[in-house]
């Protein structure tokens, strides 16, 4: 049925997919850093070349009972179940953010646990419920 | 399969038959937009700006889809050198590329009030910029590079190298920390959104699906009218 330059090019087009599968593989590999849009308190822990002057992203739980709330300010502290790192900010809040929610912060790291950050974004999980649920949900609790 | 796309089958389609289609894929679009605007519930969370989901993940999951496709008849076409298959990526290309946009801006519109940012430079929404210009550069080498064999030729790698950011979207969300959630409807899992959601949801899926299939349909049958039309011009000259 395939003729022979039918198949010549089935294994050419074979060569360059796995080429360039692995080339793109690579790159990607050599580029995690930059690909991940934060990190986790945990991956800065064990983070051993942090910058602290360039801007950067820390991710998690808005850990529960941990927001403190003054006048122009806000400071909570980012879990992942494991680490923490607390965070200061004066700013505008998304109106997602609360406490047990997902939080993405973004400024400069004092130490390995205190961030300045000068942007808050709420981050939504794939979880999606209307609240009559929720509510029967908890009842039964 | 491939049969069916043949021109003279194509060209013989009953325009009854299309029209059935057409209302079908009318209808679908109507109940699953009256079941998602009025009758599935708000999110917990995100209130109403859930309703956003109905129609993003749709167009999302199509233009994935159709890019898809794209890459598969290319690989077809270098190989197998069939005539029809350029036509069909050709009719394919710029219903991807509508998904595509209206997926980055509903997805944008969901962001600001649930993100609190219309823009974020995170893996998926990065890579999903990515197919966009994939589509464009497609529809672009099409409208522009003048023989069509070499149009054909450049458009069947640009489809094909494109086609390696499909899974790349697609696993974005796993393999590196978003600020876009994971999937919600999984192969392996149960789904987390709750049923009243997940209806319309499917329901519009299939209706912009068979609203590709219209769009194919008519774009596809336009361009093997003009090439009829160009053969008959080239005998009479």
């Amino acid at each position: 049925m395939l003729t022979r330059k039918a198949k010549s090019r089935i294994n050419l087009l074979l060569v360059l997919f796995i080429t360039f599968g692995l080339v793109i593989f690579f790159i990607f590999k050599s580029l995690e850093d930059n690909l991940v849009y934060f990190f986790s308190p945990t991956e800065i822990n064990n983070k051993m070349d942090i910058s602290y002057k360039k801007k950067i992203r820390v991710g998690g739980l808005v850990k529960e009972n941990s927001i403190n709330k003054e006048e122009t300010s806000i400071n909570f502290i980012i879990t992942d179940l494991k680490n923490e790192i607390i965070v200061f900010y004066s700013g505008s809040i998304p109106n997602l953010f609360s406490e047990g929610k997902g939080v993405v912060a973004e400024g400069r790291l004092k130490d390995k646990k205190l961030l300045i950050a000068d942007k808050i974004i709420a981050k939504h999980d794939e979880n999606y419920m209307p609240p009559e649920v929720t509510e029967a949900l908890e009842n039964n609790k | 399969m491939l049969k069916n796309f043949f021109p003279y089958k194509i060209l013989n389609i009953k325009n009854k038959n299309f029209n059935t289609l057409l209302i079908l894929m009318l209808a679908v679009v109507f109940v699953g937009t009256v079941y998602g605007l009025f009758i599935s519930p708000p999110d917990q969370i995100q209130g109403d700006s859930v309703r956003i989901m109905y129609v993003h993940v749709p167009a999302s999951f199509l233009s994935l889809g159709l890019f898809g496709i794209l890459g598969a008849i290319s690989v077809l076409n270098l190989i197998f050198k069939i005539k029809i298959l350029p036509y069909i990526g050709k009719s394919i290309a710029p219903i991807g590329f509508v998904f595509t946009l209206v997926s980055i801006l509903t997805g944008s519109l969901w962001g600001k009030p649930t993100w609190g940012v219309w823009w974020a430079w995170d893996a998926r929404l990065t890579s999903m910029l990515v197919l966009l210009i994939f589509y464009l550069t497609y529809i672009l080498i099409w409208k522009f590079v003048e023989n069509f064999n070499t149009a054909n030729t450049i458009n069947c790698f640009v489809a094909i190298v494109g086609s390696f950011n499909i899974p790349v979207i697609k696993y974005s969300v796993d393999w590196w920390n978003t600020l876009h959630q994971t999937s919600s409807i999984t192969l392996t899992s149960a789904p987390t959104i709750h049923y009243s959601m997940l209806v319309p949801l499917v329901i519009m899926i299939l209706g912009l699906f068979l609203y590709s299939l219209v769009i194919f349909l008519m774009r596809y049958k336009t361009e093997l009218i003009k090439l009829k039309m160009n053969k008959k011009n080239k005998k009479i000259n």
